[in-house]
């Protein structure tokens, strides 16, 4: 009888979550897992990536998620290279896969793309040879905090399986939200999404998860509860009348935290409005596991970065 | 000179006629059709054994994009592709740089048409000075020499006080104002609002964007009752809305781009941008309803949008990329896949929907093969099978989804004004 074969990783790039299966997302938590060892030790380094080179290219404002895939990159002794540009690229200016195409000309082995638009990590590992690792493309996925959500809520509750998550804001804008949903239903947690109809369309139910408006309904069920950034633009774009009354209807309000679970985990990808949408000591409190999801953070992009080099670096 | 097309099946929605007759054209006119043509001595006779003879194919929605952008495409590389594709008669949209906005263009497109001798292109003049959606443009000057119609295409006409006037203007005219049919202010997107904007995290413009302003105009023109033309339909709203605009006895017509048959919002999953257009891919129930509506006659012609894009530009972000494919060199063969194959229609209202309505919305002795009328015709083999192969494209751009599909069905002679412009190679 032969053995089942061990889930390999295969992939060059790290695009998005939606087409990673369960066995995969499974490979990155683990490989993270030994990965969050090395941040214990007084030489946090070990030498997986040496020689190789990845650059930060970010068209967007960025600072944990770009220093944490720096840090990451220099704890596995990479080369690390940092372009950030706001400008969006135009028909007439330099366009993304020509600058992309440019960096790689310079011998880069992985290219951390944040960009404000939809697809654009798809578009640029279309257009290069070295990996592409999504940091987060407009509203569609920023599959490391997805996958460092995930791991932290499995350090937290040791599985994933049957946890009921509350994910809470302007989930049509959120990158994060879609790749948590991704993730969380993949191992089988209830995902349950909450916001004003504006922000959060009935058709996210054919993702797998359920559409609440009203966060009273559902506050006391939850294991986990992941706060999402409010956007301030969104007032003027009419999705929300004002931050008063978003706080008032979506806010993780002490008044609402005193009707969670007793263990329950609150979660938030950061930068906080403290007060708005989720009062500071709750934030601060034994609840939280913000500061977590930070650390946990730095040891997943550790695991994206080598796992993807693997595979990309057979060249 | 004189032609002689001889054995081929004259299919001819004019005359209502679809049976194997001969045709003679004579000094760029149709001389005699049947018994009157086999007898004929003629310079040329081209053999059509098998194959169908209609009118010219006309198409009353392209993009030629000059003056401005001549390096996606110019008169003379459009009216090239679209001869190509089986068209002798285009019409091409008056958003270029500058706006076809008054009749030193309008001429301008004309002369070059005529320079150029391939197909007849006629312009559509624009509806507002600049397409700005403000003041209108000298819609009367333009139409005097020769704009066959008017549309601000690429946008619609926002301010429906804008648009009141131009219907009421338009009609002094009898001309036809043809609309881009989207509502501004729902108008800030990429794709479809839908399942799978949502899952792309995609701006997208909702099908409400094309329904209100639909609506807005037939509300609008009631008792104006000017021609009212809507462009590239694409929802299953708009359609019951022309549906019931017709029934009220409402001068509105309609037209469909073979993408809005063929493709839908799914397409959009890859983010290649072949797939962005404006309107949007939408859901396989408008797909439905658009087919419905041409079965029905609520959609009364078959167009392309033929909108040429570098391919540089093309090979941008999918939200920042411009709107538009090219389709002339394989409409017809796609119109047969939507339309023939699944048994929708027949060819008699195929090549209807793609000659004789066309010239009547744009009001042009043409799409007939009567005797006296120009001699433009197109010679169809209905059986051939081609691969669609953007690099054999006679256009300058490449912007095209349907790039390595197996249709049925192409143009093989292409005749303007009594002369062969085209002929499939080989």
């Amino acid at each position: 009888m032969s053995e089942p074969t061990e889930p390999r990783w295969t992939r060059k790039h790290l695009l998005g979550l939606e087409e990673l299966s369960a066995d995969e997302i499974k490979i990155v938590l683990d490989t993270a897992l030994s990965f969050k060892e090395v941040s214990t030790r007084s030489v946090k380094k070990v030498p997986a990536l040496r020689g190789r080179v990845m650059v930060n290219a970010f068209f967007e404002d960025s600072t944990r998620t770009r220093t944490s895939f720096a840090l990451a990159a220099q704890r596995l002794s990479a080369d690390i290279l940092d372009f950030s540009e706001k400008t969006s690229s135009t028909s007439k200016g330099e366009t993304l896969i020509d600058t992309a195409r440019n960096i790689e000309a310079m011998g880069v082995d992985i290219i951390v793309l944040r960009h404000k638009a939809a697809g654009s990590a798809h578009l640029l590992a279309r257009s290069v040879k070295c990996s592409v690792v999504n940091a987060g493309d407009g509203s569609h996925e920023h599959p490391t905090q997805g996958l460092l959500d995930l791991y932290t809520i499995r350090e937290r509750f040791g599985k994933i399986e049957g946890l009921k998550v509350a994910i809470v804001g302007d989930i049509a804008n959120s990158r994060v939200a879609r790749s948590n949903i991704w993730a969380l239903t993949k191992f089988g947690a209830k995902v349950f999404l909450v916001g004003p109809p504006t922000l959060l369309s009935k058709s996210f139910e054919s993702l797998g998860a359920k559409v609440v408006h009203n966060f009273d309904s559902i506050v006391g069920d939850m294991d986990v509860i992941n706060m999402l950034r409010v956007q301030f633009e969104r007032i003027q774009s009419s999705q929300f009348p004002s931050v008063r009354e978003f706080t008032r209807m979506y806010g993780l309000t002490w008044d609402r935290f005193q009707r969670c679970k007793k263990d329950v985990f609150i979660m938030h990808p950061g930068p906080m409005n403290r007060g708005i949408e989720i009062q500071s000591d709750i934030a601060d409190g034994p609840q939280s596991g913000i500061l977590t999801q930070v650390t946990n953070g730095l040891a997943v992009r550790m695991a994206v970065l080598y796992l993807v080099s693997q595979v990309g670096g057979q060249s | 000179m004189t032609i002689l097309i001889k054995n081929g099946v004259v299919i001819d929605p004019s005359q209502k006629l679809e049976k194997k007759l001969d045709v003679l054209l004579k000094d760029g006119k149709i001389a005699a059709v049947g018994a009157g043509a086999s007898s004929a001595n003629a310079d040329r006779v081209i053999d059509a054994a098998g194959k169908y003879v209609t009118p010219g194919l006309i198409d009353i929605h392209v993009h030629f994009r000059e003056p401005g952008d001549e390096e996606e495409e110019t008169v003379a590389s459009g009216a090239a592709a679209a001869v190509a594709g089986g068209f002798t008669t285009v019409c091409c949209m008056p958003n270029t740089k500058p706006t076809l906005d008054n009749e030193a263009q309008i001429e301008f497109i004309l002369r070059e048409s005529q320079r150029v001798g391939l197909a007849n292109v006629y312009p559509t003049g624009a509806i507002t000075k600049g397409r700005e959606g403000k003041e209108l443009a000298e819609i009367g000057q333009m139409h005097e020499r020769g704009a066959v119609g008017f549309t601000d295409d690429g946008v619609g006409v926002g301010d429906a006080s804008v648009m009141r006037k131009a219907l009421q203007y338009a009609n002094m005219f009898d001309t036809v104002l043809m609309q881009h049919c989207e509502e501004p202010t729902l108008s800030k997107g990429a794709m479809h609002a839908g399942l799978v904007s949502n899952t792309l995290g995609m701006p997208a413009v909702p099908a409400e964007a094309e329904q209100l302003m639909i609506a807005r105009d037939l509300l609008l023109n009631r008792t104006i009752n000017c021609r009212y033309h809507v462009q590239h339909i694409s929802t299953a709203w708009s359609v019951e809305l022309i549906r019931r605009g017709k029934r009220d006895g409402q001068r509105v017509t309609a037209e469909v781009a073979p993408h809005h048959l063929l493709l839908t919002d799914e397409s959009c999953r890859t983010f290649d941008t072949n797939f962005k257009m404006n309107p949007p891919l939408r859901t396989a129930a408008d797909v439905a309803a658009c087919i419905e509506g041409v079965k029905d006659g609520t959609i009364d012609l078959l167009a392309t949008d033929h909108a040429p894009h570098l391919a540089e530009e093309k090979e941008l972000e999918f939200q920042f990329a411009p709107n538009g494919i090219i389709g002339l060199e394989c409409a017809l063969a796609l119109y047969i896949k939507a339309l023939i194959e699944p048994g929708h229609i027949g060819w008699m209202k195929l090549i209807d929907m793609m000659t004789a309505k066309q010239a009547e919305i744009v009001k042009l002795k043409k799409g007939t093969l009567a005797v006296g009328a120009d001699a433009d015709v197109t010679i169809i083999d209905p059986n051939l099978k081609w691969k669609i192969d953007k690099e054999a494209f006679v256009s300058r751009s490449r912007n095209c989804p349907f790039h390595g599909w197996d249709v049925t069905g192409r143009a093989v002679t292409t005749i303007v004004n009594g002369e062969v412009k085209w002929q499939l190679p080989g």
